[in-house]
């Protein structure tokens, strides 16, 4: 296990700049998550610490040492990949040992391996059929597998669930996690799925345009997000975003005077009576969970079209499409956002890598 | 297949039966001309082959039988040759079976093999020679036995196989370089490719004599394994399959630590199987037929392929047809059988590539 | 993926899992012998030189017995004598290519010094010219009856298809044997109260079998081209032409032409360019004869520089770059139109 250095990595195709300069670092049996919309690099980062890629700028380090000119084969990493690329003619079994094969490692030190991973991941039943007679869950094990047996320095899943079913991704998902509890390795997963971040990572990367936007744990990205992308990215449904002058009183001023938007997450938002109202917004949408209702309401600008605020509520409701509601935004979950998208705080943190 | 289920708008729109019931006259004039194509095509390998198990006799008869017969002969009593039968119609109307001793102008001198004290004259258009299937296998022998046509046969099946082993190996290189790796000099190694694509063995027959010569292979099998061995096609057809190889699991293997000979031979060769099958029966048709360049080669008769031997006896001053024949049938053979199991893959083969 | 995964992973069924089977079992072996060297070969360039390692043993073959024999053609074309070796050949200059294209009047083979040479282009031409518009014709109407919803296609496709695999030696034989003297066509042509026919002797009617000859063991893979076509043409085409009440005619001539044309034209050029080489055949059934009746410019080539008391390269040479030189222009269409068809 091995942990990992990221510095200046920048990568170009043509005049394309796919990567803008990533600076990180990954600490030894950390599970990290990229996340960001597609197109945002984040799977050219992870085949850049592949090295499949080659980086147009910057250097890589593994556990100290220098690999940014050092070939896939010889980084020592495993890779999940997004198709699984099981070897289709191989069976479960000679696709996992065939790395080691590639090592050289002696065979019954192979057939113990395979055969712990196998166990593992339940698939001691399959060792003998080929890719094509498994289910989409059990090649996903097999894909695993295929990486754990290397025992390698550095785990690399590239959206290794986009594949599954929705009820299959949230019973994978778990056992992800409880395999990076047993293991213990370090892990870098790549999703565009936040709810996967939010559960999987101990540190969340959220990547934009082939930049950084923010690091940080995933209840400090809920809590703080130190910009309007990540504020709009992390959270579902996502929050609400203001206008400054849309918002009555005391709770546009904030303590710097500064935000031009004002953001809120939807459990924040409370109905309210008439003279405590921020807002008052015109139902246009309840989606009735049962346990929990979202309202999907508009607030009026004056425009045509109203300013959409969803509203997060506990329990059941009984309003309905039209009804006019006053609502009021809690003080404490405030967040304010300064005409560049920067979070306004008392004392402002560098949010962006580069801006 | 696709037949039943055009039965029905395609089929009467190209005038096709309807629904199986009525016949139209395009479907008549269809199956005609199927049936007359079954003659024209499958009629002059048969012929070919029940001639080639006529006696010598029986193949200068004209007009020739349709399957292979000989005379029949009995031994007679006082005559030291088996004698010809025939049978006869005497002057009352009454056909006997009898057995020629010679024949004199138009007359005939016949003697009955049950009674073979007397002689009977007989006119030499009333007697038809009585006839019975026999099979000249000694066709297929004799030239076993007497002349080097095991060699030939060995010659061919030594070229064919050694060729197709080397075609597969090298050209499914060549294919893996082109169609997995991105390098300085792919599009020149490509136009290259194409470059020999133009350049059939026809027009460069005497330099290619000349290398052959300079390598000391002259006479030799490896003069006719060698030059052609490295087919344009064979790399074009590998590697248009090779392209469709999702590149997850080239690179799944290039984290798994294998090395690029190792992704070569274990992922990419077993993936491929397909086209390589496509390419050994490609390889193994060329080869087995290939005529011209082993013609301007292979001047001794020890080296001599299949074709070749056949071409040189068929041009000796005494064509020996019934040998010819039988050994025509014996180089056909081959063909036939692969082609008999193997008929759909390589039509299929040929309407994907359109390549032979 | 799961598609992907499917083509390729597919149990092999048929050729390809005895190919599979053998090939596995050889393919461990050989894997064991070449695995260590090749991984020092990686290790010594780096796995980005790998590729020219890959390309190396075809690449030879083909510099060897194609690139370099061209050159060495040309070398051939511009010098006399009867050595093979360059060495031992002076240099003559464009006298073979004069030789050749000195005639009185091109129209006539017998004015020109190298009438043979001459009457092979003009046989090549008759013979091709013939072929093209026979071999195009029987192979479009057989992929069109293929293609209609008859019964037992594959037999039928497969009869048509079987002679394309014969050695052409073979498919001289078969029809040497057929049509000589007292052969079978003849047996039939007196059976039905004709005269016996020298098909041989007589100049036209060597030509005639020489073109059908080709046409019967090669148009088998044109009709495989063209049913691949037809069938590619989409079902509801037709349909829709069906609805409109187009006449059948109609739906060939603006349907089913247009559609198939690409096809046809590729069809069209590759049997020009396997015309303007033809030899095998020919040369096993005529021998070029009666006379120089069926000799083509390749056989001239052949005979010039082998078979002839005296062999002449340089003249076979000078031959062989000209035909060349038609031959490029000939693929060159070829692959501007195929290359047409694939985008």
């Amino acid at each position: 296990m091995a942990g990992l250095e990221l510095r200046g990595i920048r990568k170009d195709y043509g005049s394309t700049a796919v990567l803008k300069g990533i600076d990180l670092s990954i600490a030894d049996g950390e599970f990290v998550v990229f996340v960001g919309p597609s197109g945002c690099g984040k799977s050219t980062l992870l085949r850049v610490i592949a090295g499949l890629e080659t980086v147009t700028a910057g250097d890589i380090r593994i556990d100290g040492a220098e690999v940014t000119r050092t070939a896939a084969s010889d980084r020592g990493l495993a890779m999940v990949f997004q198709s699984y690329a099981l070897y289709p003619h191989m069976t479960v079994h000679q696709n996992m040992s065939f790395a080691l094969e590639n090592m050289g490692i002696a065979k019954p030190e192979i057939a113990a391996r395979v055969d712990r991973a196998a166990r593992m991941l339940r698939l001691t039943d399959y060792l003998q059929r080929r890719p094509a007679a498994l289910s989409g869950g059990q090649r996903q094990r097999v894909a695993i597998g295929r990486a754990i047996v290397r025992d390698p320095k550095i785990f690399l899943f590239d959206e290794p669930l986009s594949n599954l079913d929705a009820e299959l991704r949230v019973a994978t998902r778990k056992e992800l996690a409880a395999l990076h509890a047993e293991i213990g390795g370090t892990m870098i997963y790549v999703t565009h799925d936040q709810v996967e971040a939010m559960t999987l990572a101990d540190r969340i990367v959220v990547l934009n345009g082939g930049r950084i936007e923010q690091i940080g744990t995933p209840l400090e990205l809920y809590n703080r997000p130190a910009n309007l992308f990540v504020a709009g990215f992390i959270g579902s449904p996502r929050m609400n975003l203001l206008p400054t002058e849309l918002v009555r009183g005391e709770a546009a001023g904030g303590e710097t005077g500064r935000a031009a938007t004002l953001g809120i997450r939807p459990e924040h938002v409370e109905p309210c009576g008439e003279a405590d109202a921020d807002l008052t917004v015109r139902v246009d949408l309840v989606e009735q969970l049962g346990g929990e209702t979202f309202l999907y309401t508009s607030a009026n600008t004056g425009g045509p079209n109203g300013l959409p605020l969803t509203i997060r509520c506990d329990g059941q409701s009984r309003l309905a499409r039209g009804d006019l509601l006053p609502v009021r935004l809690r003080r404490d979950h405030l967040h304010r956002f300064d005409a560049a998208g920067l979070a306004c705080r008392p004392d402002p943190l560098p949010a962006r890598s580069h801006s | 297949m696709t037949g039943k289920l055009r039965t029905g708008k395609l089929g009467r729109l190209l005038l096709a039966r309807r629904g199986g019931a009525s016949w139209h006259w395009t479907d008549v004039a269809s199956y005609a001309y199927l049936a007359l194509g079954v003659l024209l095509m499958f009629g002059p390998v048969l012929w070919l082959a029940l001639s080639s198990f006529k006696t010598p006799a029986a193949l200068l008869e004209f007009p020739p039988s349709l399957l292979p017969m000989a005379q029949s002969e009995v031994s007679v009593q006082g005559y030291p040759q088996p004698l010809p039968l025939f049978r006869v119609t005497m002057e009352d109307g009454s056909v006997r079976e009898l057995a020629q001793v010679r024949r004199v102008g138009i007359v005939a001198q016949m003697v009955d093999p049950a009674a073979p004290g007397q002689t009977i004259r007989v006119p030499a258009d009333r007697r038809t020679p009585v006839r019975h299937m026999a099979l000249a296998v000694e066709n297929y022998t004799d030239p076993l036995t007497q002349f080097d046509f095991l060699r030939f046969l060995r010659n061919s099946l030594v070229v064919t196989v050694v060729a197709t082993i080397i075609t597969l190996i090298i050209n499914s290189m060549a294919a893996y370089a082109l169609s997995v790796y991105e390098f300085r000099g792919k599009s020149v190694a490509m136009l290259g490719v194409i470059g020999t694509l133009m350049i059939p063995i026809t027009i460069i027959l005497a330099p290619v004599y000349l290398v052959v010569t300079k390598l000391g292979f002259v006479d030799s099998l490896w003069a006719v394994i060698l030059p052609g061995a490295a087919t344009p096609t064979g790399v074009f057809l590998l590697r248009q399959y090779m392209l469709t190889i999702p590149r997850d699991l080239i690179e799944a293997a290039r984290m798994d630590k294998a090395s690029e000979w190792r992704i070569y031979a274990r992922i990419v060769m077993p993936l491929s199987m397909p086209a390589l099958a496509v390419l050994a029966i490609f390889s193994v048709m060329w080869r087995w037929n290939e005529f011209l360049w082993p013609l301007a080669v292979l001047t001794k008769t020890e080296v001599h392929t299949l074709p070749i031997a056949l071409n040189a006896f068929q041009g000796e001053l005494q064509t020996q047809w019934h040998y010819l024949l039988a050994m025509t049938v014996v180089t056909l053979l081959p063909v036939a059988l692969v082609f008999a199991f193997l008929q759909r893959f390589i039509t299929s083969g040929i309407a994907n590539t359109g390549m032979k | 993926m799961t598609d992907t995964m499917r083509s390729h992973g597919a149990p092999a069924r048929g050729p390809s899992a005895a190919a599979a089977a053998v090939t596995t079992g050889s393919a461990n072996i050989l894997m064991r012998l070449t695995d260590p060297p090749m991984r020092a070969v990686q290790r010594l360039i780096g796995a980005a030189r790998m590729p020219y390692v890959f390309l190396l043993p075809n690449l030879l073959f083909f510099g060897l017995f194609v690139f370099l024999p061209i050159g060495i053609n040309i070398v051939f074309s511009v010098t006399g004598g009867t050595g093979l070796f360059p060495s031992e050949r002076p240099y003559v200059g464009a006298e073979h290519y004069a030789r050749l294209l000195d005639c009185g009047s091109y129209l006539e083979a017998g004015s020109c010094r190298e009438d043979l040479f001459w009457r092979g282009v003009g046989n090549t031409l008759t013979f091709t010219v013939f072929q093209m518009v026979a071999m195009v014709l029987f192979s479009l109407v057989t992929a069109l009856v293929l293609n209609r919803p008859i019964r037992g296609r594959g037999f039928f496709r497969a009869v048509y298809f079987f002679p394309v695999l014969l050695s052409p030696v073979v498919v001289a034989l078969i029809w040497k044997w057929i049509l000589q003297r007292d052969g079978l066509l003849n047996a039939v042509l007196t059976t039905a109260g004709g005269e016996k026919i020298l098909f041989f002797v007589d100049p036209g009617w060597a030509m005639f079998w020489a073109v059908f000859v080709s046409v019967w063991a090669h148009m088998g893979f044109y009709t495989l081209i063209l049913l691949a076509g037809l069938q590619a043409i989409p079902r509801d085409v037709y349909e829709a032409a069906e609805m409109d009440g187009t006449r059948p005619w109609r739906v060939f001539h603006r349907i089913t032409l247009p559609l198939l044309w690409p096809n046809l034209l590729v069809v069209l050029v590759l049997v020009l360019i396997r015309s303007v080489q033809v030899f095998d055949e020919v040369f096993v059934l005529t021998g070029g004869g009666p006379g120089t009746a069926t000799m083509m410019v390749v056989q001239y080539i052949y005979t010039t520089a082998f078979a002839n008391q005296v062999q002449n390269f340089g003249l076979a040479g000078a031959a062989s770059v000209l035909l060349g030189a038609v031959l490029f222009v000939l693929t060159l269409i070829q692959l501007f139109l195929t290359r047409r068809r694939a985008s």
